[in-house]
């Protein structure tokens, strides 16, 4: 076990895959299957490195001049944080049998919410709290529906996406609110620096590995699987399913509220028209990612992959000029080619 | 005269079982053909050999004095068998008329000619004796009783010579039996034959020409008249069985008396299901549910459990009145659950055994949501040695397991400290033998260690040889409460199909 889990550290840049181990090691004595375990466990995250690894020599071949410059790697890193943290909630929400389609909607109205005149003479604290509490409680009211008002997810989130982004037009009269200067301090986590990498990088990192921890380590995170794998089962084995899909969706809203706090300091407004289609790119992350679209089955560093796959694509094309429209295509043709690549090692595993 | 069906000889191997071993079936034109046996007697293999769903592995099917065997179910279909599932496999959505001829519809370059199928569809239903329905209705707003008319009729637009109807009359009111009868009645006396598969024998009775006794997968008597055999010896034929149990010893009859109650439930009610059902289990003390399948034996464990909610009455445990309709309360206060759909139900098939064995006690070891993986997995390996759940690595992916070990796993989920009840429906559902005598034992040890278990099953053996006390129940009441020891077999099958409690 100890040598599986030292190869699995080894054969990449990226953060040790421990999750794997986290949902298959053992203690107490069997130590065999939880070896083979991780070990199949990782192939399916290797195929994402892999597929990183590509993308990145077609970078250093194709624009070897930019491509391999800090401030690329920065600029891939800073566009990847804010969907990267809405797909840390959409990873919880589709692990647990659920979608949310209104992410993107969410953090445009919380981005228009915390740049309001009235809000922004609080002062930058206030915002934050303002943005978080705005994408909470959109959340809970998805949340709610959902679970007590017994709608299907797709269709209550939809209602949510549409309302939510017309509330956000509503309340800005559709400009662009921009952050006032004194209230810098949120700009500033796009512009200062630690170790050469913007802060709010670190705040999607910290996003990361407190979602990896509860998904991985808590009750919260254990119930999600069980909720979302076999729902029945998580009823009848006591877990009180409703109030826990509450929760999924409320987190996917503080996730959207964090969210819109860095996209205020990524672009320095807050706008009606953030975030349009986020709700496609996280889905499609999080597929891309292994997670299970059916529930009980997924991991947050595959969405995380996933992710930086799409970001790192988008990074290409515009580095090599070509047309958006080719990209979308790429970007298609990877969610089919992901998908279809996971189903055959699911299948060969059983 | 010639019969219409002959079977002989029919064997089907599933993995592990032989569902068929040997079973004939002679049915005649224009007869109702009653096919009986109890739950696992092979009724529902056979049922879908003639449907064309499985193939035979050896014996041969003549139809129409042809030998014949069918690829597929529409094979079966066109040569003149038609199959009415107690799922009726109806699309709410559409009309009578395009559910009758769904899969054949009367078309014109791929578009449907309504009104020539309104027609042939209400032709069809006059047949049947049921002229009133409109053909344009939608199926989505029939009664269970319509819908079998129009599934009816959708076996006459196929031409169905011979019709399989199985447990027709398990989702139908009263007046409704009656009903369906006089269709029966008019499509044998055009001709057609109809095998019939019910469990009431009064049913049988009424409509029935000749039976046919199936019993651990072989035919236990072929071509009894329905009216004129004996209820008793209907009973002997489906109960003489070869499979021999092996039950732990039990404690005297009335150890149990002076002990604390554990469960003590008063009037319950749900409408539909059950009613005024009163029970009382003590500590160590097992208890069983014996009814058919529908008799509402899981809709009251599961009431009991919060799963449902009922209408009126009290769940109280150890004193302690359970809210209803929150499972998460009940197991907080001390209740388990192995319910009867183990898959669907019970485990979740994406995880390992120990995750599985850990889900429902997972507070126990965690501290404010942070979960001790040392202690849950010293834990679960600790669960997995005690029932000898086999393979013992509780890190293998619970769908590995075989059935046996697979329940194991959910028996090991509530063998946490602090259960007082234990309700297991159907804890011995496919699986075999020797797994069923290990788990007999550790359902009576966990009794032993204090733990009431409520019991249920089908199989009125296994209730009469572990259970210490029995409640028979039918049609949702229950009908008599004895002592274990004071019943047989054909006395409780007696009591469940004809409800004639002594």
């Amino acid at each position: 076990m100890t040598n599986a889990r030292a190869s699995g550290g080894g054969t990449s840049s990226t953060p040790p895959p421990a999750d794997q181990h986290a949902r298959t090691e053992g203690q107490a004595g069997a130590a065999r299957g939880p070896g083979v375990m991780s070990r199949v466990g990782q192939a399916r995250h290797l195929g994402l490195v892999v597929a990183l690894v590509l993308l990145a020599i077609v970078g250093l071949v194709t624009v070897p001049d930019t491509f391999a410059t800090s401030s690329n790697l920065v600029n891939i890193l800073a566009l990847a944080a804010t969907i990267g943290v809405i797909t840390v909630g959409a990873t919880f929400v589709i692990i647990g049998g659920g979608i949310d389609l209104s992410v993107g909607a969410i953090m445009a109205l919380a981005s228009v919410w915390a740049t309001t005149l009235a809000t922004q003479s609080y002062g930058p604290v206030v915002m934050v709290i303002c943005a978080i509490v705005v994408g909470t409680g959109a959340g809970l009211v998805n949340g709610f529906l959902i679970s007590y008002g017994r709608m299907v997810p797709f269709i209550a989130t939809l209602a949510m996406l549409v309302a939510a982004r017309g509330l956000a037009q509503r309340m800005s009269d559709r400009r662009t609110q921009l952050v006032r200067p004194d209230n810098n301090a949120i700009v500033e986590l796009s512009t200062t620096r630690v170790f050469g990498l913007p802060l709010l990088v670190y705040i999607f990192a910290l996003v990361v590995i407190v979602g990896w921890i509860v998904l991985n380590r808590t009750t919260f995170g254990r119930r999600t699987y069980a909720v979302g794998g076999n729902p029945e089962a998580a009823r009848l084995a006591g877990i009180n399913v409703r109030r826990h899909t509450l929760l999924l969706y409320a987190l996917s809203g503080l996730c959207c509220g964090i969210a819109a706090v860095l996209i205020m300091a990524r672009t320095t407004t807050g706008s009606s028209t953030h975030g349009d289609l986020y709700e496609l790119d996280a889905i499609a992350a999080v597929i891309i990612g292994g997670t299970l679209l059916t529930g009980g089955r997924g991991t947050i560093i595959g969405s995380i992959l996933g992710l930086l796959i799409f970001t790192v694509i988008t990074d290409l094309f515009i580095l090599n000029g070509l047309n958006t429209s080719d990209q979308l295509i790429a970007k298609g043709l990877i969610i089919v080619i992901a998908v279809l690549l996971q189903r055959r090692s699911l299948e060969s595993r059983t | 005269m010639s019969d219409l069906l002959v079977m002989r000889g029919i064997v089907k191997q599933f993995p592990g079982v032989r569902a068929l071993d040997g079973v004939d079936l002679d049915v005649r034109a224009g007869e109702v053909h009653c096919l009986l046996g109890q739950n696992g007697a092979g009724k529902s293999t056979l049922i879908k050999i003639l449907a064309g769903a499985h193939q035979p592995d050896e014996g041969t099917v003549t139809f129409g004095g042809e030998p014949v065997r069918f690829a597929g179910p529409i094979a079966a279909i066109k040569s003149g068998i038609s199959t009415i599932y107690q799922e009726l496999d109806l699309v709410d959505g559409l009309s009578v008329a395009e559910n009758v001829f769904l899969g054949h519809e009367q078309a014109a370059f791929g578009f449907t000619r309504r009104g020539e199928m309104n027609k042939a569809a209400a032709e069809l239903l006059g047949r049947l004796g049921h002229g009133e329905m409109r053909p344009g209705t939608e199926v989505g707003r029939l009664s269970a009783a319509g819908k079998q008319i129009v599934s009816m009729a959708r076996a006459l637009s196929h031409e169905a010579k011979l019709i399989v109807m199985d447990e027709p009359s398990a989702a139908l009111a009263h007046d409704e039996v009656a009903n369906l009868f006089r269709v029966i009645r008019e499509l044998t006396a055009q001709g057609v034959a109809v095998v019939y598969i019910s469990h009431r024998l009064e049913e049988i009775r009424e409509i029935g020409d000749r039976v046919t006794v199936l019993k651990d997968g072989r035919t236990a008597a072929v071509g009894l008249p329905a009216r004129d055999t004996s209820t008793s010896s209907i009973v002997s034929l489906m109960t003489g069985r070869d499979v021999e149990y092996v039950f732990p010893p039990r404690p005297e009859p009335g150890s149990h008396d002076g002990k604390p109650e554990v469960l003590k439930v008063e009037n319950l009610t749900l409408p539909g299901r059950f009613a005024d059902v009163s029970l009382t289990i003590r500590q160590g003390e097992i208890v069983g549910l014996a009814g058919l399948v529908g008799s509402g034996r899981s809709e009251i464990v599961e009431t009991i459990y919060g799963a449902r909610r009922a209408s009126t009455g009290t769940v109280v445990l150890e004193g302690d009145r359970v809210p209803a309709g929150s499972t998460s309360k009940a197991v907080q206060m001390g209740m388990g659950l192995a319910p009867e759909e183990r898959k669907s139900q019970a485990l979740l098939m994406n995880e390992t055994v120990a995750r599985n064995i850990t889900i429902a006690g997972l507070t126990k070891y965690a501290k404010l949501g942070w979960v001790d993986r040392k202690d849950e997995s010293a834990e679960a390996a600790r669960l997995v040695q005690a029932l000898d759940i086999r393979p013992g690595d509780p890190h293998k992916p619970v769908r590995t397991l075989s059935g046996g070990n697979q329940q194991k796993a959910v028996f090991a989920r509530w063998l946490v400290e602090g259960r007082k009840l234990l309700l297991l429906d159907e804890p011995t559902r496919g699986v075999d033998v020797g797994a069923r005598a290990e788990l007999y034992a550790v359902i009576r040890r966990l009794a032993d260690e204090g733990v009431g278990v409520l019991l249920v099953s089908s199989e009125v053996p296994e209730v009469l040889g572990l259970a210490d006390r029995v409640l028979v129940l039918r049609e949702g009441k229950v009908i008599h409460e004895s002592d274990a020891r004071e019943l047989d077999e054909p006395r409780v099958l007696d009591m469940i199909m004809e409800g004639s409690a002594l």
